[in-house]
């Protein structure tokens, strides 16, 4: 009886210590801290920011969560964290309450193909409807005589967002779409299906091979065309803040916007601010 | 005496708390998905969880239908049964009655190294060799699908298939076998007509348990089926499983969100259909006919 009593007491000392050193903050003093919550499509820009950003400087902590960006702005304006990172503009009320959205970064996805696939272009509508699923096979867009397969991302992807953002509103992605995890492995089941079509993120396109990205209304995804507005499957990125930001939060901003930041945006596969 | 009894306390004070650990965190699992699954149902309600044909649950509106994807793991499960369970049947009945002690002890460790194969292996190998196999040999747009899925899942759950029923095969008391053959039966008569039926419930239960084996795998899976939630048509179409879309959104779906609770909810159904063939199972394992 006496074993079992200091058992369980055993038992939930273990379980305290492992959670307390699970759950244990960070032992160094800070200094200064702020909060950047959103979307999740700016998510690895801001994460490698703060992380590059706290190695140079020890007693800052940036924290860094995601969530979407309406969550975000939702909690910038609840006064729950200090940066909101996002990939949609304001909208008028969210101006109204003093919100100010700064331009971080430009996104771009590219709708990708087959090497073998003569196709070299379509128009955004063309995009549109095959994804859609009404247009199901190559000949209705001048290509050959193949079945479409239409390959998609997960829909909780920053890449998918922008796509359906860009692309397909208000209709959705063809239930029947075969959906990717990543970049990575759309461009692998593109290289080895002639019949498909899908869409990786610009800065992916250059490591990926058999695959190629076609030209939307006559445009080819490249830096200059994302940078000057051309192509038409590209977005701002953006930080925002409630009134203009002070402290930590500018100083953060500005390092994102400096030509170091703007290195991190690329590596990160986006686009850089013209 | 006194130090025996010493030595009795501190054996058990030492391990008990190790065994309570291990209850305790299955506790917690269980409270946590359930609470968190649960909730859902204030904010949809269940009818629409459970029979809305639609999974889209990042459009606007959203929709929480999960027959698509209850019906895409009954069907790679059932393809990959169908090819395990002649192949893990025949494969127990050769090892436990046919084969001599040499090749028995061949065969055995093998099947043991192909159930210690990450499963991500198998989706590797399914992805490299199978998909584009599944696509040439069908004449398909795509290999990505339900069968391709229960191919790979086929060769995951045999060790466990065929396993279990040689372990029921073996234990079949040698007596029956004797009389079998005193009255005349041949070999292969007496695999038939006694041996086997006298192990059904533990080839049963091999069954079950393969099944559930089968249900939860994920990370393979999702790697060859294509993962689009519709409500498959043939063994060819593309389809998502309850595993692969929990595995594929929990990472960036919101906290607290209809979207996270539903994957949740998604959870409780696993768990409590694994759970019930496990317990199954296990029942047709105790029950012993002789």
């Amino acid at each position: 009886m006496k074993a079992t009593t200091v058992g369980i007491i055993a038992a939930i000392v273990l379980v305290g210590v492992i959670s307390a050193i699970l759950l244990r903050s960070s032992p160094t003093a800070i200094t200064r801290s702020i909060q950047v919550r959103g979307s999740t499509t700016v998510l690895p820009i801001a994460q490698a920011a703060a992380e590059a950003w706290m190695d140079d400087h020890p007693g800052d902590s940036i924290i860094v969560e995601g969530g979407g960006s309406g969550v975000g702005i939702a909690s910038l304006i609840d006064g729950t964290c200090d940066i909101a990172i996002s990939s949609r503009t304001l909208k008028g009320e969210e101006k109204q309450k003093g919100l100010i959205e700064h331009e971080i970064a430009l996104d771009a996805v590219c709708v990708v193909v087959n090497s073998s696939n003569p196709v070299e272009g379509l128009t955004l509508e063309q995009v549109r409807r095959i994804f859609k699923g009404e247009i199901t096979n190559w000949r209705e867009v001048g290509g050959p005589d193949l079945e479409i397969v239409v390959y998609t991302r997960e829909s909780t992807s920053g890449t998918y967002e922008t796509f359906e953002t860009k692309v397909m509103k208000p209709d959705n992605i063809t239930l029947r779409a075969l959906t990717k995890i990543s970049n990575g492995e759309m461009a692998h089941a593109i290289s080895g299906n002639p019949n498909g079509i899908g869409y990786v993120g610009i800065g992916f396109l250059a490591q990926a091979r058999d695959i190629k990205a076609l030209k939307i209304n006559g445009v080819a995804p490249t830096i200059e065309t994302v940078q000057n507005g051309t192509y038409p499957i590209s977005r701002f990125l953006y930080m925002i803040t409630k009134g203009q930001p002070e402290g930590l939060a500018k100083d953060f901003i500005d390092f994102v916007k400096s030509s170091a930041g703007q290195k991190i945006v690329e590596e990160r596969g986006f686009v850089k601010l013209p | 005496m006194k130090g025996r009894i010493r030595l009795k306390l501190s054996g058990k004070v030492l391990t008990f708390p190790f065994a309570l650990v291990s209850i305790l965190s299955v506790l917690f699992i269980f409270t946590f998905v359930f609470t968190q699954g649960l909730s859902l149902f204030s904010k949809i309600s269940p009818l629409d969880f459970f029979f809305n044909l639609t999974w889209r649950p990042t459009a606007t509106p959203p929709s929480f239908g999960i027959i698509a994807l209850v019906l895409g793991s009954l069907l790679v499960t059932s393809l990959a049964l169908l090819i395990s369970v002649p192949l893990g049947l025949l494969g127990a009945i050769y090892i436990a009655e046919i084969a001599n002690p040499k090749i028995k002890e061949l065969l055995k460790p093998v099947m043991e190294i192909l159930a210690g194969i990450p499963s991500v292996v198998y989706g590797f190998f399914g992805l490299k060799v199978l998909v584009p196999l599944v696509q040439k040999t069908f004449g398909l747009p795509t290999g990505e699908t339900a069968l391709t899925g229960g191919i790979v899942l086929s060769i995951m759950v045999l060790p466990t298939i065929l396993s279990i029923s040689e372990d029921a095969i073996s234990s079949v008391p040698v007596d029956y076998k004797e009389a079998s053959l005193a009255l005349g039966a041949t070999r292969w008569r007496t695999i038939r007509s006694v041996t086997v039926p006298a192990a059904a419930s533990g080839i049963v239960a091999a069954v079950i348990l393969g099944f559930g084996r089968a249900v939860g795998e994920t990370i393979a899976v999702m790697m060859v089926t294509g993962g689009a939630p519709i409500i498959p048509t043939s063994i060819f179409s593309p389809v998502r499983t309850m595993t692969q879309t929990i595995a594929a959104e929990m990472g960036e779906a919101v906290f607290g969100s209809t979207h996270y609770n539903a994957l949740f909810a998604i959870g409780i159904v696993l768990f409590i259909s694994t759970l019930v063939l496990n317990l199954f199972a296990l029942r047709l394992i105790k029950k012993k006919k002789w």
